[in-house]
C-alpha cells in the first residue's frame, strides 16, 4: 500500500522534493539500523562496507553496459557482503582483533576498486561513491524508497531477537535463536542500507548518517524502543535540516551539512542529555563530593562529641578546627555548607556548632559505617587492624541500610570495632536523636 | 646517472610507506587501526586551513594543519568515549566524519574555485607526478624534488622509533607499568598521534586518505601473523613496505593501473599470504600443527 500510493505523488516531484523524500527514507532506514549498529559496536563496520563496494561497483558499471542501476546496486551489494565475510573470517582465525580487521578490507577492497577503475577508466563511477541528494534518479528514489519500507518491516518482524542479539550475543544462543541467520541477515541488511544510503549522502558520510542520530539518541534514553523511535527521528531531522541548510548558499554540499548538523545534534546531546550528558554528569559528581564532605565534617563532630564522653549536642570552632588540621575559614565553610543542608545550627557568633536530629542520625550511620566495616575486615577478611582505616574512609559513604544490616547479623551485632572504639548502635543513636530532638524543641 | 622513473616511483612508495608500516605496527598493538583511518580523514580541514592562509600546496605549514587537526581528532575521540557510556567506534565514527566534512565545506567555502583539491584526489591520491617533477643533483643524482619531503619524514619517523622505541613498546603492552616508571600515557599517546598525523599528510598527496589506512594497517597485521616479538614485527613490517612499493609498481605497470592502488594490493597480496602460511598465526599453519598434535 506504501509503495502504491507512493506513485501518485512520486511521477510529479520537482528534484529537490525527490531530495527531501530522499533524505526523510535515509534518515529512517539508517536510524533504524544504526541503533542497533551503536549498541553492538559494530559502528565502524558501515564505514568499511562503504569503502569495500568499491570494485561492486566498478564490475557492475562494466558488465552493464547502459548502466542499469539494479546490476550496479546488485554488485555492489555482493562486494560489501564479502567485504563482512572477510573481517569476520579474519577475527575468528587470527589474533588479529576488529579493529585490524576493518582496516584491513576497508583499505584492500578500496584499493582493488580504485585499481580497476583506472584500469578501464569508466566514467562515473566517482559519482556512485560521492552520491549527492541533488542528482538523485528516478530508480534511484524507487530504489530508496522500496528499500526504507523492506529494512523497516524486516526491523518489526526480527526486533526482539536483533535486541537480544544486540545486547548479549552468548544469551540469544542459549534462548535457542538461530543467532548464526541472524547475525548474517542483520549485517546483510547493513550492507544493503549502506549501498542504498551511498547514493544519497556519499561513501563516507553514510557513517554519519548510520552512527550519529543513534548515538544521540543512545545518550536520551535507555530504553531500545524509545531509542529507536529518538534515532528515527534525529536521522530525519539530521537529513532535512543538513538539506535545508545546504540550500542557503550555492558553495554548500548537502552530504557535508547533513554530516555536521548530525554533529551539531550530537554535541547538544553530549553536553545537555538529562542522565548521560557530560553537564548532568558533572552536576551528579559535584554533588556527591559535597556530600561526602560533608559527612566527613558530621563524623568529626561524631568523634570529638564521643570523646567529650556524649556529653554535649555540640562542638567548638576550635576543636573541630584542630580535630580536622583545617583553618577556621574552612571550618567555617563546612560548617555553613552542614547548616544550609539542616544538618546542623550555629550557636550565636559562629563559634559552636550543634547538630540537628537528622544530622545526628547521618554522622552516627557514617561512623556506625565506618567501624563496622574496619571489624568486617579484621575478622571476615583477614585484615590487620592497622590496614582497615583507608579502606573504611571510602566504603562509609556508599554503604546502604540493607547492606549495614546484614554486615550486624554476620558479626553477630558487635559492640566495638577493631581498635576498640564502640560501634554506634541504633538504640543509643534513637535515644541521642530523641535527646537532641528535645534540646531543639525546648530551645538549648 | 639517471634512474628510470620507475624507479623513483619506487622509492617514492617505499618512503611513503616505510614510516606508515612502523607506526602502523604499533596501532594494531594497540588496536587503534581504525584511529588511523579517523586521522587520515581529519587531516583535510587542518590542511585546508593551513592553505587558505599559506595559498601553497607545498608548504610545510600543511604538514602543521594537518597535525594539528589529527590530534583534535583524537582528543574528540577520547572525550567522547571517556566521557559517555558511547564506545569507542561510534565516537571515532562520529569524530572523523564531522571534521571530514568539515573538511569538505572549507575546501568549497574558503578556497572556492582557487584550487582543485578534488574529492577523489583527496581519496585517492597519485604517486606519478614523481616522474614529470623538477630534479635536483643530489649526490650525482637527478632526484625528483618531491622525494625530498617524503624522504625527511621517513628518516626522521625511523629515528623517533629507535630513540623512542622502549616508552613506546612498553606504554603500548603495558600503559599501567610506563605510567608507573614515569612514562605518561597520555603523552605517549598524544605525541604518537602528532606524529601519525604528520606521516599520513605526508603520504596523502601519493596516496589519498584512504590508501594511507593500507600502508598504516597492512604491514603491520601482516607482520603480527608471522611474529610476536616486537623488534622482528617491526622489522618485517618495514620489509612487507619495502616488497609492496617494488612489486606494486609492477603490478601497476603490467596491468596500466594507478600506482598507489597497485602498492596496495601488492600488500593486500602479502597480507592473504601470511594469513594463510603465517608461522605464528596462519591458518594452514595451525591446521597442519592441529593435524600433528592429533596424529601424536
Amino acid at each position: 500500500m506504501e509503495l502504491l500510493s507512493n506513485i501518485g505523488f512520486y511521477l510529479a516531484l520537482s528534484l529537490g522534493q525527490k531530495a527531501v523524500v530522499a533524505a526523510i527514507c535515509v534518515g529512517i532506514v539508517c536510524g533504524l539500523l544504526g541503533c542497533f549498529v551503536v549498541v553492538r559496536r559494530v559502528a565502524l563496520v558501515g564505514d568499511a562496507i562503504s569503502h569495500a563496494v568499491f570494485p561492486g561497483v566498478v564490475a557492475g558499471f562494466m558488465w552493464s553496459d547502459e548502466r542499469n542501476p539494479w546490476v550496479i546496486f546488485l554488485c555492489a551489494l555482493v562486494a560489501g557482503l564479502l567485504g563482512v565475510i572477510m573481517v569476520r573470517a579474519i577475527v575468528s582465525s587470527t589474533k588479529l582483533k576488529t579493529d585490524a580487521a576493518l582496516g584491513v578490507v576497508l583499505a584492500s577492497f578500496f584499493a582493488v576498486g580504485v585499481f580497476w577503475n583506472s584500469t578501464l577508466e569508466l566514467a562515473g563511477v566517482d559519482g556512485f561513491l560521492f552520491g549527492d541528494l541533488t542528482t538523485i534518479s528516478d530508480e534511484d528514489l524507487w530504489l530508496i524508497l522500496g528499500s526504507t519500507f523492506m529494512v523497516s518491516v524486516l526491523i518489526y518482524i526480527f526486533f526482539r531477537p536483533f535486541r537480544v542479539l544486540s545486547f548479549d550475543e552468548g544469551f540469544a544462543v542459549g534462548l535457542g535463536y538461530p543467532v548464526r541467520f541472524l547475525n548474517g541477515l542483520f549485517f546483510g541488511l547493513l550492507a544493503f542500507t549502506v549501498v542504498v544510503a551511498m547514493q544519497a549522502v556519499g561513501v563516507i558520510l553514510v557513517s554519519a548518517m548510520l552512527i550519529t542520530p543513534a548515538a544521540t539518541a543512545y545518550l536520551l534514553t535507555d530504553r531500545i524502543q524509545r531509542m529507536l523511535g529518538l534515532s528515527v527521528l534525529l536521522g530525519v531531522v539530521t537529513a532535512l535540516g543538513g538539506w535545508w541548510i545546504a540550500n542557503l548558499d550555492v558553495r554548500f554540499q548537502s552530504g557535508p551539512m547533513i554530516t555536521l548538523f548530525g554533529a551539531l545534534i550530537f554535541s547538544f546531546g553530549y553536553f545537555l542529555a538529562p542522565r548521560h550528558g557530560v553537564m548532568a554528569k558533572f552536576l551528579r559528581h559535584a554533588g556527591r563530593k559535597s556530600r561526602v564532605h560533608r559527612e566527613n565534617t558530621l563524623k568529626s563532630i561524631y568523634r570529638i562529641i564521643e570523646s567529650d564522653g556524649f556529653k554535649s549536642g555540640g562542638v567548638g570552632v576550635t576543636q573541630l578546627a584542630e580535630m580536622r588540621k583545617i583553618s577556621f575559614e574552612e571550618v567555617a565553610k563546612d560548617g555553613r555548607d552542614l547548616v544550609r543542608s539542616g544538618e546542623a545550627t550555629w550557636e550565636e557568633g559562629e563559634t559552636a556548632i550543634y547538630l540537628t536530629s537528622s544530622g545526628w542520625r547521618r554522622a552516627a550511620e557514617i561512623v556506625r559505617n565506618h567501624r563496622l566495616w574496619e571489624l568486617y575486615l579484621t575478622d571476615q577478611a583477614d585484615y590487620a587492624a592497622d590496614h582497615v582505616h583507608e579502606d573504611a574512609e571510602k566504603i562509609e559513604h556508599v554503604l546502604g541500610a540493607d547492606t549495614v544490616r546484614k554486615l550486624e547479623r554476620d558479626l553477630n551485632f558487635p559492640q566495638f570495632d577493631p581498635h576498640g572504639k564502640p560501634i554506634p548502635s541504633l538504640e543509643a543513636t534513637l535515644q541521642m536523636e530523641q535527646a537532641v530532638g528535645k534540646q531543639e524543641e525546648t530551645g538549648y | 646517472m639517471v634512474l628510470d622513473p620507475w624507479g623513483w616511483m619506487m622509492m617514492m612508495c617505499f618512503f611513503v610507506a616505510l614510516p606508515c608500516a612502523l607506526l602502523g605496527a604499533y596501532l594494531i598493538l594497540r588496536r587503534m587501526s581504525l584511529v588511523g583511518d579517523a586521522i587520515s580523514h581529519s587531516a583535510l580541514p587542518g590542511i585546508v586551513v593551513a592553505f587558505a592562509f599559506v595559498g601553497d600546496l607545498s608548504s610545510p605549514w600543511l604538514l602543521v594543519g594537518a597535525a594539528v587537526a589529527g590530534v583534535l581528532v583524537t582528543f574528540l575521540i577520547e572525550q567522547i568515549h571517556r566521557r559517555t557510556r558511547i564506545k569507542q567506534d561510534s565516537a571515532i565514527g562520529i569524530a572523523f566524519t564531522s571534521l571530514f566534512a568539515l573538511g569538505l565545506v572549507l575546501i568549497r567555502v574558503l578556497l572556492g574555485d582557487k584550487v582543485h583539491l578534488h574529492q577523489d584526489s583527496v581519496l585517492e591520491g597519485n604517486v606519478s607526478h614523481v616522474t614529470y617533477a623538477k630534479t635536483v643533483r643530489f649526490l650525482g643524482l637527478d632526484v625528483p624534488d618531491s622525494l625530498f619531503p617524503a624522504a625527511i619524514v621517513a628518516v626522521v619517523t625511523v629515528a623517533l622509533i629507535i630513540v623512542f622505541y622502549r616508552i613506546l613498546t612498553l606504554s603500548s603492552f603495558d600503559a599501567g607499568l610506563a605510567a608507573s616508571l614515569g612514562y605518561s600515557p597520555g603523552v605517549v599517546h598524544y605525541a604518537l598521534m602528532a606524529v601519525l598525523s604528520v606521516v599520513v599528510v605526508s603520504a596523502f598527496e601519493a596516496v589519498g586518505a584512504i590508501l594511507v589506512i593500507a600502508l598504516l594497517i597492512l604491514p603491520g597485521a601482516t607482520a603480527y601473523l608471522c611474529t610476536h616479538r616486537m623488534k622482528l614485527m617491526l622489522f618485517l613490517s618495514a620489509v612487507h613496505a619495502l616488497i609492496s612499493s617494488i612489486a606494486g609498481i609492477y603490478i601497476s605497470v603490467w596491468f596500466n593501473g594507478k600506482a598507489s592502488a597497485g602498492v596496495v594490493i601488492a600488500g593486500t597480496l602479502l597480507f592473504l599470504l601470511a594469513w594463510m602460511i603465517g608461522p605464528a598465526d596462519g591458518v594452514l599453519v595451525k591446521a597442519i600443527q592441529r593435524r600433528r598434535h592429533l596424529l601424536d
